[in-house]
């Protein structure tokens, strides 16, 4: 059953240093407050699984909380690039940073294989691409060609992707702790349920979890820890609660350019901001 | 306003005159057609596909690989996560569904890609700008949907802005095949979908050569001209025969695409 606790605590519980963790939601509902707070509680050495590491991984990765990324679109979405993770790649700042990547369809295999308790998914995919010769964070490859078994027809393997911890943000849970989330839903579920340990932060804690169309619900028995946060996925938008943030997108494109400014942006709003009022990061002085 | 003077004057002038990008947009549009599922990405793409459903193409079905199937936003996008895609759309999948249940299979008509490089025959990478992958001089964002797309989609337009940086004999990395080598290629990788049909830019149109498979340029825009062409293609660049000059955007093609990007600024609409 899953505990109703604080940020602070869930991810103190959850996340520990090396640990491999996925933090998804894609392009909604993303959880940047807890991403934030593992900023804040300086987690370091993850492996950092997301299928698009945007403005999220941008700061985790600047801010030194990373040593590995698997992934397979890192961009800042509608912007541009993300530099805090190409100045990793380029030039290894704050440190150097191992990337396993992939496509999107791909990724998404790997987090089905996760949820359903199989070694590894089939697609049609990678044929002919400069992705199919990547070695994975283990230096074998990354994907494999299979034959199927039925009609000799050749296609292509993913490993299953088992996170030591799934990080999400969702709209509602109950005071059991079951969890309730619509609109674009991702690849959230298979992520907590390919996980081993799974936190999610919800705009707001219900009596009653209303039927909503096309709403999932993970039952409180697969989550751990839920952890009210309103606003947690400022500046992504939560369906029904609030909007993206375009001008913190625009403005990330200035801060996360420079070194010392993001360091900056890192003093004041990340580390000076009490784990109580996470909602909302700003974008620093001048911004 | 009386009616004289430059204010009246002012929205004809503006519609006789458009910029590159403007007639990029307007050529990709005119590629989509009415009822056809089109998988999107954003940027070029998405302005064009909203451009195509806003004048001719009204009942084209938008995807986005968020997994909104049927989106209609009246405004730009401004992700792949944009609430107004899963507020218009007839129906929301999970990403795993999007890309198994409905890319895969070859459900979808049309894939509308951009790209930072492409090649000779029609490869596109995403991934990295540098001789080696290791150590990248450019690190771009990465592969996305887009290798699926282009492997399983009915067929391939790619929207990109060409310069001689952006089309080159043979792009670093291969993050989405196109025509691979040469002829046959495609069919020897097992990929189910044709390959890239169009390559539209802010110049003109490339089509492959259907013996060669290598990119040839079938049509410019008015004022440009095949030397335009080939002083910003990294290949020796082949001319169709029967190269075409492109309609220049129309009023109502102009109206509506600045109708759609002064919404998506958060501007009203200019009268």
């Amino acid at each position: 059953m899953a505990e109703i606790v604080s940020l602070a605590a869930a991810v103190a519980c959850a996340i520990h240093d090396g640990d491999a963790v996925a933090m998804e939601g894609f392009t909604h509902l993303i959880p940047f407050a807890a991403g934030r707070e593992v900023i804040r509680q300086r987690r370091r050495d993850l492996t950092l699984i997301r299928m698009t590491p945007d403005v999220l991984y941008d700061q985790l990765i600047g801010a030194g909380c990373a040593s590995k990324l698997i992934f397979s679109w890192g961009g800042n979405p509608g912007v541009g690039s993300l530099h805090r993770f190409r100045d990793a790649v380029e030039n290894a700042w704050p440190g150097p940073l191992q990337l396993e990547e992939h496509s999107h369809a791909g990724m998404a295999n790997r987090y089905v294989a996760g949820a359903s308790g199989v070694p590894f998914a089939v697609l049609r995919g990678y044929s002919g691409t400069g992705l199919e010769g990547l070695p994975g964070l283990d230096g074998n490859p990354a994907v494999r060609a299979i034959t199927c078994p039925f009609t000799g027809e050749r296609l292509t393997a993913v490993a299953a992707l088992r996170p030591d911890v799934a990080l999400i943000h969702a709209q509602r849970a109950d005071r059991a702790g079951n969890v309730q989330f619509w609109g674009i839903t991702g690849v959230q579920k298979e992520a907590v349920l390919g996980a081993q340990r799974s936190i999610v932060t919800v705009e707001e804690v219900v009596d009653v979890l209303r039927p909503q169309p096309g709403a999932i619900v993970l039952p409180s028995w697969v989550v751990d820890y839920v952890a009210e946060v309103p606003g947690g996925a400022h500046p992504s938008y939560a369906l029904g609660y609030s909007a993206r943030d375009n001008d913190f997108y625009l403005a990330w494109d200035e801060i996360s350019r420079d070194r010392e400014r993001f360091l900056r942006w890192l003093d004041t709003d990340v580390f000076a901001v009490s784990p109580g009022s996470l909602a909302g990061a700003g974008t620093g002085e001048g911004g | 306003m009386d009616g004289t003077g430059p204010a009246a004057t002012a929205p004809a002038a503006a519609l006789a005159s458009y910029t590159a990008d403007e007639m990029m947009t307007a050529c990709a549009a005119r590629a989509l057609t009415g009822g056809v599922a089109c998988f999107v990405g954003i940027g070029l793409p998405s302005a064009a596909a909203n451009l195509a459903r806003a004048t001719h193409a009204p009942n084209l079905v938008l995807i986005y690989e968020s997994g909104t199937i049927g989106a209609k936003p009246d405004r730009l996008p401004l992700s792949i996560g944009d609430g107004i895609l899963a507020e218009t759309a007839d129906a929301v999948v999970s990403v795993p569904e999007i890309f198994n249940y409905w890319l895969q299979p070859g459900r979808i008509g049309v894939g509308f890609l951009g790209a930072a490089q492409i090649d000779a025959f029609g490869n596109i990478n995403t991934t990295v700008i540098g001789e080696t992958y290791a150590q990248p001089k450019v690190r771009l964002p990465g592969a996305g949907g887009a290798p699926e797309i282009a492997a399983s989609c009915r067929e391939v337009i790619v929207v990109m802005r060409q310069t001689r940086r952006s089309f080159v004999q043979r792009v670093d990395f291969v993050t989405s095949v196109g025509y691979g080598d040469g002829p046959g290629q495609r069919e020897r990788l097992g990929l189910t979908g044709p390959g890239p049909r169009k390559v539209i830019t802010d110049l003109g149109v490339l089509e492959p050569d259907p013996a060669t498979c290598e990119l040839t340029l079938t049509g410019v825009y008015p004022g440009v001209t095949v030397a335009d062409v080939s002083a910003q293609t990294g290949w020796d660049l082949a001319v169709s025969g029967s190269l075409a000059v492109i309609e220049p955007p129309s009023p109502p093609e102009l109206t509506a695409l600045r109708g759609l990007q002064a919404i998506t600024q958060g501007l009203e609409g200019a009268t």
